[in-house]
């Protein structure tokens, strides 16, 4: 049984569970897992993919029934109709990843200005950034909606506009501060040799900073996207029109008037984009979330 | 945090000297900073609108009173109106019982869960992956799901119960279990990212410290209790400090869930009673007299908390 010997010592030794009263222990306690666990993550999905394909009084019956006993995939055709889940999904879709643009491009610029540029006044912008993290964000959600209402000085109203999800995400310190962490660990030695060779401060970033920070690059960015996708109170207020509503929001509007297994089909349709996105960029979002996450 | 602003001071600018140039030295120096701020301009503005100006307003507010388009000065009324309000502590007392219950779950049970997942040799990506799937699901879809699954009479948790002759609940519809309820559905949604932050503090504990513990005597439990926890300790205060202030502003679970209130407000909140104040009662100073309350009280608590761990050390 060499699986038990190739890993690292852990909590219990690779000694004890060669043991024969081990191995049975272990594959005993391996079972119990597998099962418990696929139970209780996978088990409420596989509700709800299959309540989507039963009919309105199966969905609602007592006891509910393990298999769908006449699948009836035209629930998601009309769940996609009535809860209008095309139009929906644009909207997210569109939200996530101009969110993305504007934050790629502002903060990436902002990072690289502090970190390289350092610009008089640099270190205390950067501190006003990463205090705003110490603010409960809950708490700032009433006079940021008022700002968002009517803005300072130029009074533009952005509600109803996609601009009041965009621009707000850009002020998101935890970005500024893995961006520029990252930045400070390239070698100056690199930067100055463009420098040397003409490149503006522009080019140095294009050519070199950026195709050098793909891995922060991509945690980022997933998780601008991820967390516009799941974002519910902030989108709630600020796109008051069903039609320009994020999916999250619409289905939750939507949900009084129609009938019970054609809301949770939408809610699989909801769930879709997000589970491709996890499943193709899993080894990304995980490395993202312990590595770039809270080891600071 | 603060090691990021004493960063290396290395500069392009500096070593980029190369040839003469039509501007003295100040001239180019200005130019420089010029383009620096230029780069920084876009992500300070919208720092300044929706971060620092809305906290200086949440401040200002909070002493204000606005009626039909008049704003007052009106000093404390605010927040001896809000503090006056019969929901207020009950508000407190259902936001403190949250956090606390999702402590237990959001919190104890996401450390077994690593510490179990650290011990298996098998299949550890698949178990990696259907703990972390409910955290990129849409909060409104897990959140409908398990409004669907506590409905006392057709849900899927009382079926259960039922089948294994168990008494079954009011879930959602009775006072005494709507905020149990609204933690195991939170906790099913959350706990994935703690899980996994876990293991990887848990994997970078060294091997020999358990094998010197083992060969000390030192049992399962006490080789958890002195090499597991003392190893993770600053993971663990610092998540524990994180997830109650997270979990003090509860907000979308209780409001999709039940509502926001629930029966005979069980589940009002401290943020759900800020969103009333504001865009129900159209009360804004009340709103940011709580918001003001609510800021300072976890700042406290944060003082504190780091404070008391500092002496622990």
């Amino acid at each position: 049984m060499s699986a038990f010997d190739s890993t690292t010592r852990t909590l219990i030794s690779p000694a004890q569970l060669n043991r024969p009263l081990g191995r049975v222990a272990y594959w005993a306690v391996f079972a119990v897992v597998i099962v418990v666990f696929t139970l209780v993550f996978l088990g409420p999905l596989y509700w709800m993919v299959t309540g989507g394909l039963k009919s309105t009084q199966e969905v609602i019956q007592n006891p509910p029934t393990l298999f769908p006993r006449r699948p009836d995939p035209g629930t998601y055709l009309a769940a996609w109709q009535h809860l209008n889940m095309g139009r929906l999904l644009l909207n997210s879709v569109y939200y996530a990843f101009g969110a993305l643009a504007f934050q790629l491009v502002f903060d990436v610029a902002a990072a690289y200005s502090l970190s390289r540029l350092r610009p008089v006044f640099g270190t205390v912008i950067l501190g006003l950034m990463l205090a705003t993290l110490m603010i409960p964000a809950a708490v700032l959600i009433v006079p940021q909606y008022l700002t968002v209402v009517d803005l300072p000085i130029v009074h533009i109203g952005l509600i109803n506009t996609p601009w009041a999800i965009w621009l707000p995400t850009v002020a998101n310190a935890f970005n500024i501060f893995l961006l520029k962490r990252f930045f400070d660990s390239i070698p100056a030695d690199l930067l100055a040799a463009a420098a040397v060779d003409g490149a503006t401060p522009v080019q140095t970033l294009r050519l070199i900073v950026l195709p050098m920070s793909r891995p922060i690059l991509g945690v980022v960015s997933i998780f601008a996207v991820v967390s516009v996708w799941k974002d519910f109170l902030w989108p709630f207020l600020v796109e008051p029109d069903p039609t320009r509503q994020p999916v999250n929001i619409g289905i939750n509007s939507l949900a009084l008037n129609v009938a019970q297994n054609e809301i949770i089909a939408g809610l699989t349709i909801a769930s879709i984009p997000t589970i491709i996105l996890f499943l193709i960029f899993q080894r990304n979002i995980m490395a993202g979330l312990t590595a770039g996450g809270l080891k600071s | 945090m603060a090691a990021i602003t004493d960063s290396p001071r290395t500069t392009a600018r500096r070593t980029r000297s190369a040839g003469p140039r039509p501007y003295g030295r100040a001239g180019r120096r200005l130019r420089d900073n010029l383009t620096a701020h230029a780069f920084l301009i876009g992500a300070v503005a919208c720092f300044a609108l929706f971060s620092w100006y809305p906290m200086v307003r949440e401040f200002v507010m909070a002493f204000q009173r606005t009626r039909r388009g008049h704003t007052t000065w009106v000093g404390w009324q605010n927040f001896i109106q809000v503090s006056h309000d019969p929901v207020f502590w009950q508000a407190w007392r259902n936001t403190v019982e949250f956090t606390l219950l999702a402590l237990v779950f959001g919190f104890a049970l996401p450390f077994v869960v690593a510490i179990g997942l650290n011990e298996l040799r098998h299949a550890r990506a698949y178990l990696r992956i259907l703990v972390y799937l409910p955290v990129m699901l849409p909060p409104v879809a897990s959140v409908l799901l398990f409004k669907y699954f506590f409905n006392p009479s057709f849900g899927l948790f009382n079926a259960v119960l039922s089948a294994l002759h168990l008494p079954t609940s009011q879930w959602l519809n009775s006072a005494d279990t709507a905020m149990f309820s609204v933690v195991i559905a939170a906790t099913w949604m959350n706990m994935g990212s703690a899980v996994l932050i876990y293991l990887a503090a848990l994997q970078s504990i060294p091997g020999e410290l358990y094998e010197a513990s083992e060969l000390d005597g030192a049992g399962l439990l006490r080789r958890v209790w002195h090499v597991t926890i003392p190893q993770t300790r600053l993971i663990l205060s610092l998540m524990l400090l994180l997830q109650i202030i997270a979990t003090m502003q509860v907000f979308t679970e209780t409001f999709l869930l039940t509502g926001g209130d629930g029966p005979k407000g069980s589940t009002t909140t401290v943020v759900y009673l800020i969103y009333n104040y504001a865009f129900n009662f159209n009360n804004f100073g009340a709103a940011a007299a709580l918001g003001v309350i609510m800021l300072l009280g976890l700042a406290g608590f944060s003082a504190l908390y780091v404070r008391l761990f500092r002496e622990s050390e």
